[in-house]
């Protein structure tokens, strides 16, 4: 968020609502009105004052009503733009024309209330939707007495209540009377899998976001008893099972159960539910949360209409399976939940796969409206140290608590320190303006700002020091706000004694700063893909749609993987050898691959036997895209598996269906679900084969009504809009019986006759059927990760599927850069998923070929060769695989830092023996100066006293 | 903030600023192109910026 707040070529038009979108891919024209903030953006320091005055009262939405504000306010301290706004609805100046108490308070002149609304017509080649999603409607929620009992919450209420900025600072209280909840409930799908409120699909996230709340609640008060009633648990997402166990063993209580109402009950709610064999029950709760759905944005109908695309019949916009990041209507992208419910890992996914596609098609247009910024030369360094200090008050956020004339003066006496002032904002426009003056004014070569985070205010500061012709490592940023003026607001001399020690301590190391070179690496704007399935083709297409070379390497003799025999494989099978930009190489694999993103150098084996020869790629990028196969396991549930025509799998019941005549679907077959999956014999859950198999029935009863399919399962997860195929399938006479884990079914089968026995816990009764088939839905395992992960130095989970760098918002990068990953090579995902991953793997892997070098940043290590002794011990640590080891002149080995691989995180430097390796910015002398000055203070007290 | 310059080619709008849109307009932005982010509430970041911490990670959501 912030980083889009920085970004100068992203144009941030809040409080802004689309009026039309005329024209076509390359060239539409958008208009949009933008409604007055009444705050001079600009202009606002974001000081506060201004709420602390407001006279008027309203309800603070950003806390989900759960609390009150201003209506002069910004939603929380970190929003972009770190701008406040006047709610036009309750503001008594815009409702009444009288108070504008604020306009004076402002010591910054900021707010303005001429302001009028604006129309604006954007020029642009492509648009992409991302409106999110709606909220579920009370009248939906009020069958749980929600409205009714102050104590039954949404699930985003309650994730307010969890939140230390939320209404009781992290506490969690009921509404109603303040006090802790103990017993708090959770209630699935409300508002999904419901036709009764029109929601017939699954909302898909419900299931995964409550087992998070519950834990989060259970951390907060690890005495609460929590139970989540569910239909199905549907975590079938990577790796999120193993929370629904984490949950379970952290003592949360997960009950198969519809629930029929809550009612208030004394101080208390009642909860009715009914199980599976029958019985109704009731329960006391303090707190009942709703896991509510994710509905359509509430204006769809409007944005399809404007656009000139189609919506499906839940209002999400109308997607197809292989386009699924596209609009009806050409050059309109859609990503995130509007393109149907889903969590954040795949929203950002679809984004960026849509930035991908939109970037292929006006790729002609490139880098035409981009500003680059440019900066002054920096100015020689003399020997001479002159450093200036800024201590900052942020309003009264610090200088309410730690003297801040105080700090700075003392920081004037300091050794080196030419300049010192304090300012009110040392993140506002103009402070930074006069931080440049001073810089040139009194000659300063280092510069120490005692604020707020460099997490969130390094940048900018960094930023300034460029515009006035300093190198950015000649700076030193003090956090004298969350380490001071925040954690001891009660002690105000001891936040100031902290402050001046911290200042004294960031000027000792300043003394030692050099400005270290920005150092840039060229690369090679070409990439390679492993894998020639649906993934591979995806992204191998979308990458030379970019307009970049690229290698397709597949194993087999022809491409197609898993999905061959799709009419959109053959369709993409086509595009890709027709491609100008990709090159296929069948028969072939990855022998050896050296070097860093930007510079990769990989030997491909290629084809059989004579014709047989090693070729080498020079490449910048690498996808790896190599896919899963189906599980075949040969024991299942504990029963022995002899697979024959009546023991099959999913798809090679699949295949049979296909055929012709209406004898190719079985008269009776059993499907059994997680067959080798979720514990059995693979730990996850392959995600897939619930819709595969409500598919398979389906299919069957279609061609013959009257055969008998029945489906023992442990959650149906029919995610997303496949739960109308199962409601669907239940509707035509599928029967679903669930089973657990401690009375599995059997399965026996004795010359042609085949038996299987379960429990039914319906009827209460052990039942024993003699069908025609049995099929199995066996899951998928990853082909061959490990060698490629050895190969490429990539990490893989305890599943042996790639494990990505960030789960939520780097799902498709792998940890090494220039690496990335896409495809059931990542975990198992149906087709449409496929290949919105493809496509964004594809637009990640483009970022370093579009921008045609790598950056480093100047904090990476560095290694004296003189004090390498060749220990290798840096190089077996290192997470990056950033460090090398290559012979001096003498032949000796030394360890080489790759500066566009090394991230800058120092454990090479705490573990070199001979301390050979230094980190730019922290050096042991910069670090020992710190310590020491630290010390120095401590000292002179303990003389004092003595 | 800097302006878009003269030429209104190579620009991308993307309409909703909640995860979604910020990582398209990131994308965007890395693969070349100027994007207007276009929101209609006061602040971007969506419905992510309210949630509390994230799975599996605890990272904060903001």
């Amino acid at each position: 968020m912030v980083e889009a707040g920085r970004s100068p070529n992203i144009e941030i038009l809040t409080n802004s609502d689309l009026l039309s979108i005329k024209g076509k891919p390359g060239s539409f024209k958008a208009k949009i009105v933008q409604r007055p903030r009444y705050i001079i953006a600009e202009d606002c320091t974001a000081c506060g004052l201004c709420t602390t005055y407001c006279p008027r009262h309203q309800e603070d939405e950003y806390n989900e009503n759960l609390n009150i504000t201003r209506p002069i306010h910004i939603d929380y301290p970190q929003a972009v733009p770190a701008t406040y706004y006047i709610d036009p609805r309750s503001c008594l100046s815009l409702t009444h024309d009288t108070c504008q108490i604020c306009v004076p308070v402002c010591q910054s002149k900021a707010i303005d209330f001429s302001q009028k609304p604006e129309e604006k017509t954007l020029e642009v080649g492509a648009v992409i939707m991302s409106p999110g999603f709606g909220r579920i409607s009370e009248e939906t929620l009020a069958k749980y007495s929600y409205g009714k009992h102050a104590d039954v919450v949404t699930s985003i209420e309650f994730e307010r209540l969890l939140n230390p900025s939320g209404p009781f600072a992290g506490e969690v209280r009921c509404l109603s009377d303040n006090r802790h909840p103990h017993k708090i409930a959770f209630i699935q799908c409300v508002g999904s899998r419901d036709i009764g409120c029109g929601n017939g699909y699954c909302s898909s996230v419900c299931c995964m976001y409550a087992i998070k709340e519950a834990m989060v609640a259970k951390e907060h008060d690890p005495e609460a008893e929590i139970t989540v009633y569910y239909m199905d648990i549907r975590t079938q997402g990577k790796d999120f099972d193993a929370a629904q166990k984490r949950a379970l063993d952290k003592g949360i209580k997960f009950v198969r159960a519809k629930v029929a109402d809550v009612m208030p009950w004394g101080d208390h709610l009642r909860l009715t539910y009914s199980t599976l064999d029958g019985n109704h029950s009731f329960k006391p709760y303090d707190m009942v949360v709703l896991s509510v759905g994710l509905e359509s944005p509430p204006d769809a109908q409007k944005l399809a209409d404007m656009g000139g695309f189609k919506l499906n019949k839940y209002d999400f916009c109308a997607t197809d399976t292989f386009t699924p990041l596209a609009t009806s209507k050409d050059g309109i992208l859609v990503a995130g939940a509007f393109n149907g419910p889903m969590d954040i890992p795949e929203s950002v996914t679809q984004s960026s796969g849509a930035a991908g596609i939109a970037s292929g098609l006006i790729k002609k247009q490139r880098g035409k409206s981009l500003i680059h910024k440019t900066y002054p030369d920096e100015k020689k360094m003399g020997d001479e140290v002159r450093i200036g200090v800024f201590v900052c008050h942020c309003g009264i956020n610090i200088g309410s608590v730690v003297d801040v004339p105080d700090v700075s003066t003392y920081a004037g006496d300091m050794e080196g320190v030419v300049y010192y002032t304090e300012s009110m904002y040392s993140c506002s426009q103009d402070a930074q303006e006069v931080l440049k003056d001073k810089i040139k004014e009194h000659d300063l070569n280092r510069v120490v700002i005692a604020a707020c985070s460099p997490r969130t205010h390094e940048p900018l500061f960094q930023e300034t020091l460029k515009d006035a012709g300093l190198n950015r490592s000649l700076f030193e940023m003090v956090n004298i706000r969350d380490q001071c003026s925040w954690v001891h607001a009660t002690e105000p001399d001891a936040a100031t004694d902290k402050s001046k020690d911290l200042v004294r301590m960031a000027v000792a190391k300043a003394r030692h700063i050099q400005p270290l070179p920005e150092q840039t690496v060229p690369v090679n704007k070409t990439g390679i893909v492993v894998g020639g399935g649906i993934a591979g083709m995806t992204a191998a297409l979308n990458l030379a749609d970019q307009g970049f070379n690229c290698s397709l390497i597949e194993k087999q003799d022809s491409l197609g993987g898993n999905y061959k025999k799709l009419v959109h494989t053959k369709k993409l099978i086509d595009q890709v050898k027709k491609h100008k930009l990709v090159s296929v190489y069948t028969n072939s694999g990855l022998q050896q691959t050296s070097g860093f993103v930007g510079n990769f150098s990989s030997i491909i084996s290629s084809g059989k036997g004579t014709k047989a020869k090693e070729v080498t790629l020079d490449h910048g990028v690498i996808i790896i895209a190599t896919g899963a196969n189906e599980h075949r396991p040969e024991t299942v549930l504990g029963n022995t598996i002899k697979y024959s025509k009546n023991i099959v799998t999913q798809s090679e019941l699949a295949e049979q269906l296909e055929g012709k005549g209406k004898s190719r679907a079985p008269k009776s077959v059993v499907m059994i679900q997680c067959a080798g999956s979720r514990g059995d014999d693979l730990n996850y859950c392959s995600k897939t084969c619930c819709t595969t198999a409500v598919e398979n029935a389906l299919t069957i009863k279609k061609i013959n009504p009257d055969s008998q399919v029945i489906m023992l399962y442990r959650d149906i997860r029919t995610y997303g809009y496949a739960e109308d195929l199962y409601q669907e399938a239940r509707e035509k006479g599928v029967l679903f019986i669930p089973y657990e884990m401690d009375n599995k079914p059997s399965i026996a089968e004795k010359g042609s006759k085949l038996t299987v026995s379960f429990f039914d816990p319906i009827l209460q009764d052990d039942i024993t059927m003699n069908p025609q088939m049995v099929a199995l839905s066996v899951g998928m395992v990853p082909e061959e990760t490990d060698t490629l992960s050895k190969l490429l130095k990539v990490p893989v989970t305890a599943d042996k599927f790639f494990m990505e760098a960030h789960v939520k918002l780097r799902p498709v990068e792998l940890p090494v850069d220039g690496v990335y990953v896409c495809g059931l090579a990542h975990s198992p995902k149906p087709v449409n998923e496929i290949i919105a991953q493809a496509q964004a793997a594809s637009a990640k892997a483009a970022m370093p070929l579009v921008k045609g070098y790598v950056t480093v940043d100047p904090i990476v290590s560095n290694v004296d060769k003189e004090t390498c002794i060749g220990c290798k011990l840096c190089t077996s640590l290192c997470p990056y695989q950033a460090i090398r080891m290559v012979k001096d002149e003498n032949n000796r080995p030394k360890a080489e830092t790759i500066v566009a691989s090394c991230k800058a995180c120092g454990i090479c430097a705490s573990h070199c023996p001979t301390f050979a390796i230094s980190m730019g910015g922290f050096t042991n002398q910069q670090i020992n100066s710190q310590i020491e000055a630290f010390g120095r203070d401590i000292k002179e007290k303990e003389t004092e006293t003595a | 903030m800097a302006k878009a310059k003269k030429s209104r080619e190579g620009t991308v709008m993307v309409l909703g600023g909640g995860i979604a849109g910020v990582q398209a307009a990131l994308d965007l932005t890395d693969l070349g192109y100027y994007v207007y982010l276009v929101e209609k509430s006061p602040a971007i970041g969506g419905v992510m910026a309210q949630l509390d911490k994230t799975f599996p990670t605890n990272d904060c959501s903001l």
